[in-house]
């Protein structure tokens, strides 16, 4: 008896699976369940563009409406990837131009995104609607004027942290008098001063508008004209909030504050003046995001600001909050749900001390929803760890950087092993772990024994051994991601656990003791690996057991790829051919 | 799908060259130029040509010793871990106060160190070739014999089996009697770097700014005890 459902039920009943994982399982069940789900799935994610080729994703998905793209590692954030590494976008856009005009949305983070890409991203894709732009890098206001004026549907044009080379504000004039159809508009990483009287513009025909996030450049006062013209905002960045306005200036931007009764996240805010702070009072506690990390506000405003904003759950802010800032935030914020500090100075010099391990711990103490941190400190302690991880065994992502690398416990001197062993084996559901300060190879047979659901570790200056990378590559059955540096291992628990790296998607290892020959030898073994070697020389001009500078090792179906610049090096699967920086087949 | 990895001849090739014991046929020396070398080649710090620079451009140092000056945590590429818009904002900051400060400025002896937040007690410790500078607090110190054991447990870590800083086995350094390829000195509040040891401990701790764990070679000119350097000490695994 043939059981198979016809394929137009099939079809009705995915359109009910949304979330990708669950689409990918559905279609390992079957051959006919792989044809409809791939016929039918709109969004596609590739977390890493050189796991798989632009073709076979078009090929394999041609009803595709959206797609998402990541190309440098993590750490490339922090300047460890060198320039011309790679993660182009324009192979993806091309192939997408050719196999998928149909595309609305594209989505890409740490990308090499040139205006050439751009340019064709407004000529090919007729109903083109949302275009996100995460530190990516590559592209100038030029190729912004391409979009702006060649995409009649836009929705969403959103710059976050990218390096932009700025020509000019004129990119905004170019939005056509017809499009009214924006929602989100994000420029804030610009530089430049745009046409404020084509912004107003912009703004009074759109209204749907719900997100604009300005940039530096748009003065305090321009500010306020443009939120008459937009009182639904719900989500807000501002430009610069510095400027000296006169006493009805400043009662007129009240007012119009008060009018923002949709507003729910807040950001930009870069050099407010103290005296501009009650300004946001009307706003704050309709507030469940705000974002103060640019602003240099001093810890009594910022007390006076949080103390009002009761239903916060997300707040980036900087040390500048010190412990007693927190200890407001734990008595006001009991929607918390995200907390992220970042520091206020460049340097261990700089931290401020007035915030130490106990503005965490009160909050942990406080927030029953807190799960997520990133906190940066300047020192910490066992104690306080195992405080955290007693009263928050939900912590889904826990990301400390002690600041000062090699950082003891503070108190006893001792390292920040016992600290973290207690978070991993409190917060059952960690996803992410960030660890910092001293640590030893113990701390890492810790996290490899507890930490069952971590997805992403990112390691710093610390273990004693191979040890450590044994512990983890053989104990974290869920880990996807682990990115380590200036880290005392070598060869031989990464050969030994080679197979584990099949199963993640990637491995970032800088100024570790990884020699030549090991990834010569992984490479050789492990065919669904790219095994990528970046370092200044030359490989073959030194002996094997050299170790390298950085390496980057990912599964792939795509094979070694065939863009990389001269210091990036792979071994090719035929070892006869030996190093190269081309995949000859 | 692989599950174990073929152990053929070629790993035993590398497992003769590489293995725990780093101080083998790799023997990374401490400032040994180039590349080469396994663990020793922590403290490298990668070509600036590589990466663009990050981070506020500190003022030079103002020690007058020979040599270059030791590296501060913000010369290391990439750490602190805040992405490059974060970082050029705090140096942009960093600028302008730097900027306001020195437009207010009068007359200024101070060394602006002391003007920084930094925690009482502690000052910071570099040691030659080796890019992450430490910390140590003095008040939990009593003597000089405790403050160079404190040291050498930091940079070297003598317990056997262990690898400290520089990822060598080395015997107690004896920092303090001129034995030794290194000595310990340090910089007083005139900006002078003098070598440790010769005044009472108290007075040291009142007048010291900050540590270097320097190589003996480098220590002429420096006052008193300079002694020729003893041939190396042999680095052997346990």
């Amino acid at each position: 008896m043939d059981l198979r459902l016809p394929s137009k039920v099939l079809e009705h009943i995915f359109s009910f699976v949304d979330s990708n994982e669950d689409r990918n399982s559905v279609s390992l069940v079957c051959k006919s369940w792989f044809e409809t789900e791939r016929l039918t799935r709109k969004r596609v994610f590739v977390r890493n563009c050189y796991a798989v080729t632009p073709a076979a994703v078009a090929r394999r998905f041609p009803g595709m409406r959206s797609l998402t793209l990541k190309g440098k590692p993590h750490f490339a954030d922090y300047n460890l990837v060198p320039d011309g590494w790679g993660g182009y976008a324009w192979p993806w856009i091309e192939a997408m131009a050719e196999k998928s005009p149909s595309l609305e949305e594209l989505r890409l983070k740490r990308m090499v995104v040139t205006d050439e890409c751009l340019e064709k991203i407004a000529a090919s894709f007729k109903d083109f609607k949302v275009l996100v732009l995460t530190s990516c890098e590559g592209f100038s206001t030029d190729g912004l004027a391409a979009i702006a004026v060649a995409c009649r549907n836009l929705t969403e044009l959103e710059l976050r942290e990218c390096i932009v080379e700025d020509l000019g504000g004129d990119w905004l004039s170019y939005f056509p008098e017809t499009l009214t159809s924006l929602v989100s508009l994000d420029f804030s990483c610009l530089d430049s001063e745009v046409k404020l009287s084509d912004l107003e513009r912009l703004v009074s025909r759109s209204p749907n508008l719900k997100s604009l996030k300005l940039n530096r450049a748009v003065s305090l006062d321009a500010l306020g004209s443009l939120l008459r013209l937009a009182p639904q905002l719900v989500e807000l960045g501002t430009g610069s909030f510095s400027d000296k306005l006169d006493q009805e200036a400043v009662s007129k931007l009240a007012q119009v504050f008060t009018e923002l009764k949709e507003l729910k996240s807040l950001s930009g805010l870069w050099d407010v003046l103290p005296e501009y702070i009650p300004l946001l009072y009307s706003v704050c506690p309709g507030l469940t995001s705000l974002n103060l990390s640019y602003a240099t506000v001093q810890m009594p405003d910022l007390v006076e600001l949080l103390s009002r904003c009761s239903n916060l759950q997300k707040l980036w802010v900087m040390d500048l909050i010190e412990d007693k800032g927190l200890e407001a935030v734990a008595s006001s914020c009991k929607e918390l749900r995200e907390l992220r500090v970042f520091p206020s100075g460049a340097d261990v010099d700089e931290t401020n001390v007035a915030m130490t391990e106990q503005g965490l711990v009160s909050v942990s103490e406080a927030c029953p929803n807190l799960e997520s941190v990133l906190y940066f400190c300047a020192q910490f302690t066992n104690a306080a760890l195992a405080t955290i991880a007693k009263t928050r065994p939900n912590l889904k992502c826990f990301r400390l950087c002690v600041i000062e690398p090699f950082a003891p416990d503070h108190k006893t001197h001792q390292p920040l092993d016992e600290g973290f062993k207690a978070i991993v084996e409190s917060c059952k559901d960690l996803q992410r772990l960030s660890v910092s300060g001293l640590l030893t190879d113990k701390a890492f047979e810790y996290i490899g024994t507890h930490g069952k659901k971590l997805r992403m570790l990112s390691i710093a200056f610390a273990g004693d051994s191979d040890l450590m990378l044994h512990h983890l590559l053989s104990g974290c059955e869920s880990l996807n991601k682990l990115e380590i540096r200036d880290c005392p291992f070598g060869d031989t628990a990464l050969l030994e656990n080679a197979a584990k790296l099949e199963t993640m998607r990637s491995l970032w290892m800088s100024s570790c003791g990884v020699s030549f020959g090991a990834c010569k030898l992984m490479s050789e073994k492990m065919p669904k690996l790219n095994v990528e070697v970046i370092d200044e020389h030359t490989p073959e001009t030194r002996p094997d057991s050299s170790a390298v500078e950085k390496i980057y090792i990912y599964r792939t179906l795509a094979g070694p790829r065939l863009d990389m610049p001269e210091f990036v090096w792979t071994i090719h699967k035929n070892p006869e051919i030996g190093v190269s920086h081309l995949a000859i087949e | 799908m692989i599950t174990e990895l073929e152990m053929g001849k070629a790993e035993s090739e590398l497992e003769l060259g590489l293995g725990l014991s780093l101080g083998g046929g790799t023997a990374a020396k401490i400032g040994k130029p180039g590349g080469g070398g396994a663990w020793g080649e922590r403290g490298r710090l990668l070509t600036a040509k590589d990466f663009p620079s990050v981070g506020s451009k500190r003022a030079a140092d103002s020690a007058s010793h020979a040599g270059a000056s030791p590296p501060r945590s913000s010369q290391v590429v990439g750490w602190p871990p805040i992405g490059s818009h974060r970082m050029n904002s705090l140096a942009a900051k960093s600028a302008r106060e730097e900027e306001e400060a020195g437009k207010k400025k009068v007359d200024d002896d101070e060394p602006k160190d002391v003007a920084k937040k930094v925690q009482v007690g502690f000052i910071k410790v570099n040691m030659d070739g080796v890019a992450i500078g430490r910390k140590v607090d003095l008040n939990a110190h009593s003597s000089y014999e405790n403050l160079a054991q404190t040291l050498e447990d930091m940079f070297f870590r003598s317990k056997p089996g262990t690898i400290g800083l520089t990822g060598q086995f080395t015997k107690p350094l004896r920092l303090l009697d001129g034995s030794s390829e290194f000595v310990l000195t340090y910089e007083d509040k005139e900006g002078d770097w003098m070598l440790v040891g010769d005044v009472p401990w108290r007075m040291f701790t009142t007048s010291v700014k900050r540590l270097r764990v320097m190589k003996t070679s480098e220590a002429n000119g420096l006052a008193a005890r300079h002694q020729e350097p003893n041939e190396r000490q042999r680095k052997q695994p346990v």
